[in-house]
């Protein structure tokens, strides 16, 4: 167990979505990469972006890295293998002939990514021709079919673990579309049928086959030739593989290290409409804040996690206690002791469903009326049927009218007010941006509103308020500054990523750590447009004023320049006072406990240190600030 | 603690009016004074009743009037008394008068306090204001509160008026109500009040502020528009949720007798080795650890410190964009808001100008925040505007967090228009919904909008406070039900049901729900085997059965039996499974009765290319597995059973599309040669006819 003290002290029951923050997924993938290793991938170039002529074993084998990099941060449970063919060696469980399984020590062949597979496998263009060679399987005269063997051997790899709760996938890289072409006649249908048959199979098993072809910029991969019959590919299909596998190559290498999660229910609820009318919905966690991961103690010598124990101690007895079962708030000067189960009761007000209470026009959910990451809700029929059908016509009211719906979530641990806000599907370039269904967003109760804005109500009459000139110029620096195409998402958390990277350097023992790019920081480039300059020095000049200057505009009005004001003069004090007492003759003859906390602060103050904390502290600080 | 210390005057009318309200009066009161006893156990509060039989002031005494105004408690701090008395408070009998009441609560905190003591007091006043106030004895009674509303500021009191209108009120005097509205507005224009309507017990619940939690900045300085150009700002919390409170646990190990035992319990965590957990691994020794992979990576502080992403504080604009572009669903947090620096007047106008522009155009600012120094990450957002309608409330902007791109999972749905016909609402059901959604207004044109967030309590809350209450004088209580006014948080208001019941009756009428049981695995062959929808009668089943087969006609469904649609394809599908080694016998087994109903079936033929079909299916399959007996010899038994059957015309069938035995060439294992294969068929027709000869 990982227990960090400071996440124990939090509420018992802190977020009903905890849930999903969970480490380990129901299911997981499992994937083969299947290389072709044969002497054409290494004969074979097109060019990179950078314009040098790439192998296509460089291509393969890079992107098999990048994307294990990337798994190993998203999806570390899934389980991975690497596997080439057309090898001069062979290393396999069948000992079959040209297929050779990459592998590290202190793991299975079929296992999840570790670190040292990813630094040894960085390499492996280096070591790859001393020992593992490349050398064409298939040859006529013989009766060898590495790519059969290939195939037989992935398949064996995914024997482990079940097809309900494993995702099954080989990958297979080559640019060899016709690789029986050097086999004549009957042992060339032969060895197709018994190849296709594999590959069949291993589909019947839940095992997907993908390809991703490696075609030379003169001569495309002719995926008809054979592959076709293989992956199961017939028609439009066809065509569109070749498009995609190419940005799946892409994808494979630019995935932005993110953690993976999949598609779950975090809920099944019930949604009761009127008078004992209830749908059943399911509730989804679209939005949650992403952490690096949990921490985990480790002893410092030998590296090994450290399993932390909590125990209860009565402070009047000293007795080890089991987990007590009451709770006590003090009241009155007296302790007012619950059990649990009352604790549980109290937060039981409503049924644990969502009930609706009525719509709203969409102008009345302010800005402000939120708490915590919304939830997304879809409709269901698998117990209730006529469930979608309701849904839908709601949702296509409430787009219609502009409208919400008020509803009470009774949550066991977060009982609250929910607007459930309708969302219309948007799709872009063939892709689902956002998902049809209803966004549940939490409201505040009137205890989680303050009032800030009052606070500076001026009781003299009117604040300024902007002109319609010192308006106008706004507008126009607005317009200036506008991003067009702004998506909420488009923004990689610049933290995480350098965590990420960090972790990475580390575990792979790189020696640079890795420079980020913050993409959260203004367009300066665009800032210093002269369009853009213009238009702010004219707002800058309506708003401000010929000759602002924001330090004097400081002094003379409002609390904030008084308490500053204040502020300073006790530092000056400070400086005086601290000027009477010869600090280092009584740090040295240990007297500095004889003053009292104020006179300590005096120093503290002079120096510009902080002043909080018990005596103790103040004298450690005055110490430690004079190197003492 | 001391320094926020607050004097609180509570100023009630309980005249006759008011009656009807103040058993909320006396819940929101006393949950005020239970959270003031937990959070701020030394303020001090006082109670006023105006509207009462009796008179018992300092005022009447000294000066004369002021009747019906009793001050029932000093102030002084709280206590269990007042919750004690708040819970019980007399009814009046008098109309009360709401401006002497707050005349002699003036009074009391003038005498107590004088102008110097810059404690915070407060005064708050809940009353109906239907009443008519008295005529002062010089001049108008405007002139009058004017005078007070000066000494108010002069003595920096504050005042809270809750003015309970709504139903209760519908039968008042309109002139009377109307005349103190406009005087109760001009000491929110003039003083530091708040004035508030609330329509409905559940805002009055909610309408007093029951716990003051003085609001602290999270950032002041600067909000760069670029680097030329900033503006002061203030950033607070706008929302932040009042946690349910955290309770200690107790420990019962104390004798009874020990009258100085604290009870705490002390909370002790200790690390040890997996290996050897006997030794307890001090804290210098203990390193943290990340996950990479199944390894644990450990760190360091001082070498993370070294590489850590270390922003440095400020608030950079990034730009505006459309306010259609950042869905709200997409807030992430609670929410801030940003003021001008108050004593800055150009800030403010500079805040106010793009806050106005910015809402006139629909348009949203985006930036880039670093609150303090030594943050470790930063955060993007979103700023709206805020206009304010007030004058004397300055304008400011919302801000509220957005998602970065690691925070959205990107999950598929499927859309509407692709699911199937008998899911989607047709025309009266979508009149049905729109009736709906429109009927049950919760915010209809020129009433109070039910249920605003500004003014709903937080039931659990109450709940516990309540119970604290209760328990402090019988420690065995049991919890006590949800507040019956609270109710209608939780539940709809069962007044606007019944007002749209015909609305609501014809949604439930249009509209068909049926439980479904659990789908058995039984079920899913069943419905294979009736796939033309004749299991009409079972109503409910439909749906999935059209669900189940579409899902068989994309993905490979294994098929356990060879059905009556697609037999050849049934077959072909078994024979390859590969998860058996019965498959392919039963295969064959099967294909073999298919075709003998088929052809016994048969109506003049009709049966007929089907089983040709079938039984070409069967040659080949019989042919990749190297069983060519059990084809030779099913096709001999089918002829003799055709003759036997008078089926003659299906044997001529067979020779026209000359369908052979299986010979040596194509399955190793056959016994029949070549030739012996290509005139079976030829050789039946002369057998033929020297059986019918």
């Amino acid at each position: 167990m990982d227990l960090d003290p400071d996440d124990v002290f939090r509420d018992d029951d802190d977020d009903p979505d905890n849930e999903v923050y969970q480490e380990r997924e129901s299911t997981k993938e499992l994937v083969v990469y299947l290389v072709d290793a044969s002497p054409k991938m290494f004969s074979s170039t097109c060019l990179a972006e950078d314009q040098k002529d790439e192998t296509h074993f460089h291509i393969a084998v890079s992107c098999i890295s990048q994307s294990l990099k990337t798994q190993i941060i998203n999806r570390s449970y899934d389980e991975v293998a690497i596997c080439f063919f057309n090898t001069r060696e062979k290393k396999n469980l069948q000992d079959l002939n040209g297929v050779f399984v990459f592998n590290v020590a202190e793991r299975e062949y079929l296992d999840r990514p570790t670190a040292r597979l990813i630094k040894e496998f960085d390499c492996i263009e280096e070591r790859f021709m001393e020992e593992i060679g490349s050398q064409y399987g298939i040859v006529s005269g013989t009766r060898e079919n590495s790519l059969y063997n290939a195939l037989w051997v992935a398949q064996a790899l995914l024997r482990k673990g079940s097809v309900k709760t494993a995702d099954k996938r080989i990958l297979l890289f080559t640019n060899e579309d016709d690789p029986f072409q050097n086999i004549k006649g009957a042992t060339k249908i032969d060895m197709t049928r018994t190849t296709l048959q594999r590959a069949k199979d291993a589909q019947d098993l839940g095992i997907s086959i993908e390809l991703l072809p490696l075609s030379r910029p003169d001569e495309e991969f002719n995926v008809s030739l054979f592959f076709a019959d293989l992956i199961g590919l017939e028609g439009d299909d066809l065509a569109q593989l070749l498009h995609s596998a190419g940005e799946k190559l892409e994808d494979m290498k630019d995935q932005l290290r993110k953690r993976m999660f999949k598609k779950r229910i975090v809920r099944r609820i019930t949604f009761s409409i009127a008078n004992g009318l209830s749908i059943e919905l399911n509730t989804y966690a679209l939005i949650r804040p992403t952490i690096p991961g949990a921490i985990t103690w480790l002893d410092s010598v030998s590296n090994r996690p450290l399993k932390a124990e909590r125990s209860f101690i009565c402070s009047d007895t000293g007795a080890l206690l089991q987990e007590p079962p009451k709770r006590y708030q003090s009241y009155k000067n007296e302790n007012i002791t619950f059990s649990v189960e009352e604790l549980l009761e109290i937060k039981r007000v409503s049924t644990g469903h969502l009930r609706l209470l009525g719509f709203k026009p969409l102008s009345c959910l302010k800005d402000y009326h939120n708490l915590r990451p919304a939830t997304f809700v879809f409709p269901s029929d698998e117990e209730v049927i006529g469930s979608t059908c309701i849904f839908i016509a709601l949702h296509r009211s409430m787009l219609r009218l502009k409208r919400f719906a008020l509803a009470f979530y009774g949550s066991s641990s977060h009982p609250r007010l929910v607007a459930l806000i309708a969302q219309d599907e948007i799709v872009s370039h063939g892709g689902q941006i956002e998902p049809p269904g209803m966004h549940m967003i939490n409201l505040p109760y009137c205890e989680d509103i303050r009032h800030v804005e009052e606070l500076y109500s001026d009781s003299s009459g009117a604040t300024p308020k902007a002109t319609d000139d010192q308006i106008k110029k706004a507008t126009a620096l607005m317009k200036r500054i506008d991003l067009k195409d702004f998506s909420v998402c488009q923004f990689s958390n610049p933290a995480l990523q350098r965590h990420y990277a960090v972790l990475q350097a580390l575990a792979l023992e790189e020696l640079d750590m890795p420079e980020m790019k913050d993409e959260t920081l203004p367009d300066e480039e665009g800032m210093a447009r002269p369009g853009v300059v213009g238009a702010l020095e004219e707002f800058k000049c309506s708003v401000y004023g010929d000759n602002y200057d924001e330090d004097s505009e400081l002094v003379g009005n409002g609390k904030a320049s008084e308490t500053s004001k204040k502020r300073k003069a006790i530092a000056e004090n400070a400086v005086k006072e601290s000027a009477s007492y010869d600090w280092s003759e009584l740090a040295d003859n240990g007297k500095l406990k004889d003053l009292t906390v104020v006179e300590l602060k005096y120093y503290l103050t002079a120096h510009n240190l902080p002043v909080a904390g018990k005596k103790e502290a103040l004298i450690s600080r005055i110490l430690t600030h004079m190197g003492k | 603690m001391a320094r926020n210390k607050e004097t609180l005057l509570l100023l009630l009318d309980v005249g006759p009016s008011m009656h009807d309200v103040l058993p909320e009066v006396e819940k929101v009161c006393s949950l005020l004074v239970e959270k003031k006893l937990i959070y701020h156990k030394f303020d001090e509060v006082g109670l006023i009743l105006f509207g009462t039989e009796d008179t018992k002031n300092e005022l009447t005494r000294e000066v004369g009037g002021y009747e019906h105004v009793v001050v029932l408690r000093d102030t002084k701090v709280v206590d269990g008394d007042l919750v004690e008395t708040l819970q019980h408070l007399p009814r009046g009998t008098f109309n009360g008068d709401f401006l002497d009441a707050i005349i002699v609560g003036m009074d009391i905190l003038i005498k107590r306090f004088g102008k110097t003591d810059k404690k915070r007091k407060r005064l708050c006043l809940i009353t109906n204001a239907i009443c008519p106030i008295k005529d002062p004895f010089q001049g108008t009674k405007e002139d009058q509160i004017i005078t007070i509303g000066e000494q108010m500021v002069q003595h920096g009191m504050g005042m809270e008026s809750i003015v309970v209108r709504g139903r209760i009120s519908e039968n008042a005097n309109k002139r009377v109500m109307d005349e103190n509205d406009i005087l109760l507005n001009i000491f929110s224009k003039t003083t530091c009040a708040k004035l508030v309507y609330v329509e409905s017990p559940i805002s009055l619940f909610g309408a007093l502020r029951t716990r003051n939690i003085s609001p602290v900045t999270i950032f002041r300085g600067d909000l760069e528009i670029s680097s030329k150009m900033k503006i002061k700002v203030w950033v607070y919390k706008k929302t932040s949720e009042e946690k349910f409170p955290t309770l200690k646990k107790y420990s019962d190990k104390a004798p009874a007798t020990d009258k100085f035992a604290t009870h705490e319990v002390k909370v002790d965590y200790e690390y040890k080795n997996v290996e050897g957990p006997s030794r307890v691994v001090p804290p210098e020794e203990r390193i943290k650890g990340y996950r990479y992979g199944p390894q644990v990576v450990p760190i360091a502080p001082s070498e993370w410190d070294a590489v850590k992403f270390k922003p440095e504080k400020s608030v950079k604009l990034l730009g505006f964009t459309d306010s259609s572009n950042i869905m709200r669903h997409y807030y992430m947090k609670d929410a801030n808001v940003f003021i001008a620096d108050p004593g800055n007047t150009r800030a403010v106008l500079a805040v106010s100008a793009l806050a106005r522009a910015m809402k006139e155009k629909n348009k949203v600012a985006l930036v880039r925040c670093v609150w303090r120094n030594g943050q470790g990450n930063v955060v993007v957002g979103v700023l709206t505007p805020n206009v304010s309608e007030k004058d004397n409330i300055p304008d400011s902007f919302y801000f509220n967090v957005l998602p970065f791109a690691e925070d959205v999972r990107e999950f598929q749905f499927p859309s509407f228009n692709n699911l199937p016909a008998s899911w989607q609402p047709n025309e009266q059901q979508q009149e049905a919904a729109d009736n709906l959604v429109k009927m049950l207004d919760l915010a209809p044109p020129g009433k109070e909008e039910a249920l605003q967030p500004e003014f709903i309590p937080n039931p659990l809350l109450e709940r516990f406070y309540r119970l604290l209450e209760l328990k402090s004088k019988q420690p065995d209580a049991a919890v006590p039900p949800l507040d019956e006014t609270l109710k209608k948080i939780t539940e709809p208001d069962p007044e606007l049901l019944s007002q749209n019941k015909s609305v609501i009756d014809a949604f439930r009428r249009i509209f068909e729900l049926k439980e479904k049981p659990k789908l058995k695995k039984s079920n899913r062959r069943f419905l294979r085997e009736n796939p033309s929808g004749s299991n009409k009668e079972e109503g409910y089943g439909d749906i999935s059965a059209q669900v189940l087969d579409s899902i068989g006609n994309t993905s490979a469904v294994k098929v356990e039996k060879i059905g009556d649609l697609t037999p050849v394809q049934d077959f072909d599908t078994m024979m390859s499974r590969r998860d058996g080694p019965e498959w392919v016998g039963k295969a064959i087994k099967d294909m073999k009765h298919k075709i003998f109903d088929l052809v016994e079936d048969s109506h003049e033929g009709d049966n007929y290319p089907k089983a040709m079909e079938c039984l070409v299916a069967l040659r080949k399959g019989c042919i990749l597995e190297q069983e060519p007996k059990h084809f030779n010899d099913f096709l001999h038994h089918l002829c003799n059973f055709c003759r036997e059957k008078d089926l003659d015309s299906f044997c001529e069938f067979l020779a026209s599309k000359e369908l052979t035995l299986i010979s040596k060439t194509e399955a190793i294992d056959s016994e029949v040669s070549d030739d012996e294969a290509r005139s079976f068929l030829v050789k039946l027709e002369p057998k033929t006819e020297n059986l019918s000869g």
